[in-house]
């Protein structure tokens, strides 16, 4: 990186930390950082969408349609996260290949299964053992997020359920009383006025959100946690720059960087609750209308 | 959302696809990357270490491309039976009951012996608390000896534990150990006899992939023939190592 950095062995102090924190194996630490982010900021609203449908599945009047969201947010709701993320990842990749499989080599003889293998014509590996590196953790990254989805939708469903439960009756009334179909009821008067009952909620599986993130490297995708606990552990001289045990340390800056993403967190979801209750009929709402009143 | 999802999904798919015909055979070459000196992630982020140095020349001789992976070690196997990777280079040895679910080729080390790691010579290697990595043969032998076992993911840990007392030793590869004892300044010792638990180290690959392990197993033969084992071995685990 810098140009003092070519001998390592001959450095001291702050020229030592300056080139040793500047190694490739670093940067790939900083770049997971971008990796939590992104993970984060595609997650949150794909499981959204998930969970929005979840809720208003689990609200149909079409009965199969509503066991299906009540189903899928009992289900998954009760398996332990690291049991779904061990076997539904595993499981989705291979039914993936399967199809694959299928579609791609009909003329294939063995078996799939071969005692413990699982072997599939080579075009329809997923992705194809010849790309490049980069496409296999992409594909990890993809599956990572459909996995936190699924998941985090389960609950956002619930919440999102019971969020359209608490609008007030008599606002349905009225809509319907204007006459407005239930589709109209739904989109216009509805939608709008659940989100200040569903944020408290949403905001909640937020903040776990944000923690559960070191999951990904049950999954692969070599995440910040990976990288404190494999930079921070000892390195004896067959390594560039050798330390003795160094974990702590790597732990407390992943630990100010959570405590400072669930702090932004806070004070962004209070704004947004803020603007939300602005003139609605909640408690909330109330007071400040009685303080701009006063 | 969903669709932007599903578009990226797509976009992986083809350049997958666009990419099938470049090259014929890739091999993918999984990893621990945290046992120096047999592998490790060195500082520029790379695997490095005895089986880099070892699995490239082999993928030369047996006219293969090769590309590392990293994996935990505790799912090694599992992910190498579904085809995440199509070997194990990773100071495997070879033992009844992993060639049970996967196969291996002939050994690249010999079988080394495994010794005890503490803090001070007066520990007891039988009836005391014991740190080995999960999974491993140590693991097996310590939870046999009547000790206490306590396992780690890492090998790393297992020297943090002895290191900061919640155990009394590590039970490890002397190779892996040798090193961290010498820098450690007269802190670390090794206690006790030596034990030689398993054969020797080889790599492993899936019982269904007999051609990629006839490959292999030709090319370990040829580096035995011409001594270039011999050589990469005392070059990383030093001259007193065991050699074919």
């Amino acid at each position: 990186m810098f140009s003092w950095c070519t001998d390592p062995d001959t450095l001291e102090g702050l020229a030592w930390l300056s080139c040793y924190l500047t190694t490739g194996k670093h940067m790939a630490f900083y770049r997971s950082f971008g990796t939590v982010m992104v993970l984060l900021l595609v997650t949150a609203p794909v499981a959204l969408a998930f969970g929005f449908a979840g809720a208003m599945a689990a609200r149909s009047h079409f009965a199969p349609l509503s066991w299906l969201g009540k189903g899928y947010t009992a289900v998954v709701r009760g398996v332990p996260d690291i049991a779904f993320f061990l076997f539904f990842v595993i499981a989705l990749d291979q039914g993936i290949e399967y199809l694959r499989h299928r579609i791609k080599c009909p003329d294939w003889s063995e078996p799939i299964r071969q005692g413990n293998d699982f072997v599939v014509c080579p075009a329809a590996k997923m992705p194809l053992s010849t790309a490049p590196q980069w496409v296999h953790e992409t594909y990890g990254f993809a599956l990572a997020v459909i996995t936190f989805a699924i998941v985090f939708g389960a609950f956002a469903a619930n919440v999102l359920y019971g969020g359209m439960r608490a609008v007030p009756r008599a606002q349905m009334e009225t809509a319907e009383a204007y006459g407005m179909s239930r589709r109209q009821a739904f989109w216009r008067i509805l939608v709008p006025q659940m989100w200040v009952y569903a944020l408290p909620g949403l905001g909640n599986l937020w903040m776990i959100l944000i923690k559960a993130t070191p999951l990904l490297f049950l999954l692969g995708v070599e995440d910040i946690v990976y990288w404190a606990r494999e930079l921070g552990g000892s390195k004896t001289s067959a390594f560039t720059y050798p330390h003795p045990d160094w974990r702590l340390y790597y732990f407390l800056a992943l630990l100010a960087f959570y405590l400072l993403l669930t702090r932004v967190s806070e004070i962004l979801l209070d704004r947004l609750m803020a603007r939300l209750t602005h003139g609605q009929a909640t408690s909330g709402g109330k007071s400040t209308d009685k303080g701009l009143a006063i | 959302m969903k669709k932007l999802v599903l578009t990226a999904a797509a976009l992986v798919m083809s350049a997958g696809m666009a990419l099938a015909g470049s090259h014929a055979t890739t091999v993918r070459m999984g990893t621990e990357g945290a046992y120096p000196p047999y592998n490790f992630i060195n500082d520029a982020g790379e695997v490095d270490g005895f089986e880099r140095e070892l699995g490239d020349e082999l993928c030369k001789r047996a006219g293969l491309t090769c590309e590392w992976v990293t994996n935990d070690w505790d799912s090694i196997i599992p992910n190498l039976v579904s085809g995440n990777y199509d070997t194990i280079i990773a100071g495997m040895s070879i033992t009844p009951e992993r060639d049970e679910v996967i196969d291996f080729t002939q050994e690249y080390i010999p079988g080394s012996p495994s010794a005890y790691v503490a803090l001070s010579d007066d520990v007891d290697t039988t009836g005391g608390v014991i740190a080995a990595q999960t999974a491993t043969i140590q693991a097996g032998y310590v939870a046999d000896s009547g000790a206490t076992l306590v396992e780690f993911a890492t090998a790393d840990e297992t020297i943090a534990a002895v290191r900061n007392g919640e155990a009394d030793a590590v039970l490890a590869d002397k190779d892996f150990l040798a090193p961290i004892v010498a820098e450690s300044g007269g802190e670390l010792k090794f206690v006790g006899e030596d034990v030689v638990i398993g054969g020797g180290v080889g790599m492993g690959v899936r019982e269904s992939d007999t051609e990629l392990k006839a490959k292999f197993n030709a090319a370990i033969q040829s580096m035995k023939d011409d001594g270039s084992l011999n050589a990469l071995i005392k070059k990383w685990f030093g001259e007193d190592a065991q050699t074919f």
